[in-house]
């Protein structure tokens, strides 16, 4: 009833090519773009903003930057955080080291830094394919946190290479309260995640997904398997390295390089496996579900043992609670999240009239 | 010389307890194609699992504590339970994803770490526990006077140890019934299910076998360091080993063991101090890195042919 297509008809290939094909489709994500962009500001609390929304917005970042090279392109990567660092010292050193420099300016050049790293780290894949190329990724993990605290210049000689962002300043605007640094990140997740959805429909896309299913057969009907693979890693490393910028500036304002450790990476990794392995919503999806099981788990232990909680089991429940749910989506939802709203999709379509 | 020598030493004596760790994916990836990234949190639960039970033994049965009695019964109960764990996971968790893609089922054993890491630290805690496995770890006597070097004795043991072990697998592998199964099913599985050999009976035994391995590894493990969650990062270390030994080969893990375990010692020392040090964190995962551009299939792996 409500969510039908019948009688939206496509005239242009132009109407045809939309990003957003359905009407409904449409009204929905701007009313979501508008609950976000002006009711959440206004009513969510501080303790909100500050310790879910923006923290779920930047890990959605990351995922979708995983889910690019994983998801998309088929390459296992280990070392998601070890891009976020990069990514986060990039965009620091930036702004330390030049005069004037633009914010907005200093996030995409930390990007690149980490795009740059990712292709060198890339390059094994060529020749390496599924869990070899993961342990590959591992090197990445160990080798950049430990060049990010021995080598001083990039931390700016602070001891063992914790760094403090620096204040967010655009044109003259200060961005220090929790809701304009939400506002912020939110802008630059949307756009970013706009762009990842129509790069992974464009040519580039669909040679990932090519090289995804089988790179021999991809390479025979005339793809680059370098190219593909290596913009893979590219893009995938922009997104993370963005992010991880952004979870130095607008998340923590504090960052050391053992933050980004081998944990964070798995984190990742589970967000888009819960989420959904090639889906831009389920990076979102899982990066909120990840994001909120430890609070919501914290919350659930304290009224039940109610003080009496014995000591540690909470950190293991934790434990438990992750490598469980993983096994529990591969088995039974491999698409994840994300493949439950394309169930209930079809579902309204139908709706009240199944028959 | 003395000193390199020594550095050398202390690495391979090292690498032979990577090796150890590393023979249990070798096993489980020969005969089932997983690659089964707990392991490592299958040694820590073997360790863990050990210790707990030679802690409670004394009180339950009224056996002296610290006695040779204690010891065999803790390692028989931890054995069960490793074997327990095994088969459960071949049940509960590979079973439902039989034939899914090698990356589904790789990333299914990292939730399978969490799971067993969260599972051991819930039952037995998370405290550092010592153990004692009654062997000095002092350096040896005529090796020290006559050569000048400091050659530990425990390093010592646990070498042999780890060469009676794979002797002990490689034997069961050739020459028992369930050993050439065993090969038979790493072959080929649909050629080994169709002359009648019981896969699920199979990957079972694989399992418990990994899970027996897990357990010697600990227990060496845990002897030197404690036994303590830092367990499963070394235990990550296996896995440049695997990259350089093949995933396949049974000594390909031994000697990628002894060469992680000699060149990051030796890279620390003599690489180590132009760079500022701690790069044996690293140093195996390059070294792998590099190795794999070069030979993909690692030194003893199967070639692989793509076919489309």
């Amino acid at each position: 009833m409500l969510y039908r297509e019948a009688g939206q008809f496509k005239a242009s290939y132009k109407e045809d090519q939309q990003i957003f094909p359905i009407r409904q489709d449409r009204v929905g994500m701007a009313v979501i773009l508008a609950i976000f962009f002006l009711a959440v500001p206004m009513f969510a609390s501080e303790y909100w903003l500050q310790a879910i929304l923006i923290p779920v917005l930047i890990f959605s970042l990351a995922a979708i930057g995983l889910n690019i090279l994983t998801g998309y392109a088929g390459q296992l990567s280990l070392g998601s955080a070890a891009f976020m660092a990069v990514g986060a010292f990039g965009a620091y050193n930036f702004m330390l080291r030049i005069d004037g420099m633009p914010f907005i300016v200093a996030l995409i050049l930390g990007g690149l830094c980490s795009a740059l790293v990712g292709v060198a780290f890339g390059l094994p894949s060529l020749r390496i394919k599924g869990f070899y190329l993961a342990v590959a990724t591992l090197a990445a993990q160990f080798f950049i946190v430990w060049a990010l605290v021995k080598f001083p210049w990039f931390s700016n000689h602070s001891s063992s290479g914790v760094i403090s962002a620096q204040e967010v300043n655009i044109l003259g605007f200060a961005f220090d309260t929790p809701v304009l640094k939400y506002l912020l990140t939110l802008a630059v997740v949307v756009v970013l995640a706009l762009l990842a959805k129509n790069l992974v429909r464009s040519t580039t896309g669909r040679r990932w997904m090519a090289v995804r299913d089988m790179d021999v057969a991809a390479e025979v009907i005339g793809i680059r398997p370098m190219r593909a693979k290596l913009s893979a890693f590219a893009v995938s490393s922009f997104y993370c390295g963005v992010a991880g910028a952004l979870y130095a500036y607008t998340y923590l304002g504090t960052v050391e390089p053992e933050g980004f450790n081998l944990d964070l990476s798995f984190k990742i990794l589970f967000m888009i496996i819960i989420g959904g392995v090639g889906s831009i919503l389920g990076s979102f999806l899982g990066a909120a579900f990840i994001v909120l099981l430890p609070i919501f788990l914290n919350v659930f232990m304290h009224s039940v043992f109610a003080g009496s909680l014995p000591a540690g089991l909470g950190s293991n429940l934790e434990l438990i609670v992750f490598g469980g749910l993983i096994i529990f989506f591969l088995i039974v939802e491999p698409h994840g999240l994300a493949r439950l709203w394309t169930l209930a999709k079809d579902k309204l379509r139908l709706w009240p009239f199944p028959h | 010389m003395g000193f390199f020598f020594e550095v050398l030493i202390g690495g391979l004596l090292s690498g032979v307890l990577y090796a150890l760790v590393a023979l249990g994916f070798v096993l489980i990836y020969k005969a089932s194609g997983v690659f089964n990234f707990a392991q490592g949190a299958m040694v820590f639960f073997a360790a863990l699992t050990f210790v707990g039970f030679q802690a409670l033994l004394p009180g339950w049965t009224g056996l002296e504590e610290g006695s040779v009695m204690v010891f065999w019964l803790a390692f028989i109960l931890a054995l069960a339970s490793m074997i327990v764990l095994g088969i459960l996971t071949e049940k509960v968790v590979l079973r439902p994803l039989v034939n899914q893609p090698q990356i589904t089922l790789f990333m299914a054993t990292i939730g399978l770490s969490f799971l067993v890491e969260g599972i051991a630290q819930a039952i037995w805690g998370a405290n550092v526990r010592a153990l004692d496995l009654g062997i000095a770890d002092e350096p040896i006597g005529w090796i020290l006077d006559s050569a000048d070097m400091i050659v530990s004795s425990f390093d010592v043991f646990a070498a042999a140890l780890a060469g009676i072990l794979v002797a002990a697998l490689a034997l069961f592998f050739q020459y028992t019934k369930v050993g050439r199964a065993l090969r038979a099913v790493a072959d080929d599985h649909q050629a080994a299910l169709s002359i009648g050999i019981p896969l699920q009976h199979i990957w079972a035994i694989v399992w418990g076998v990994a899970g027996f391995v897990a357990l010697v590894a600990g227990l060496i493990w845990g002897a030197r360091s404690g036994v303590q969650f830092a367990l499963t990062f070394t235990a990550l270390k296996a896995l440049p080993v695997l990259i350089l030994g093949g995933f396949t080969s049974v000594p390909g893990a031994i000697v990628g063991g002894l060469i992680i375990g000699a060149s990051e010692k030796l890279a620390e020392v003599y690489i180590g101090p132009f760079v500022g040090g701690g790069i044996e964190g690293w140093f195996p995962y390059m070294l792998a890195l590099f190795f794999l551009l070069v030979r993909p299939e690692g030194l003893f792996g199967e070639k692989h042919i793509d076919r489309v």
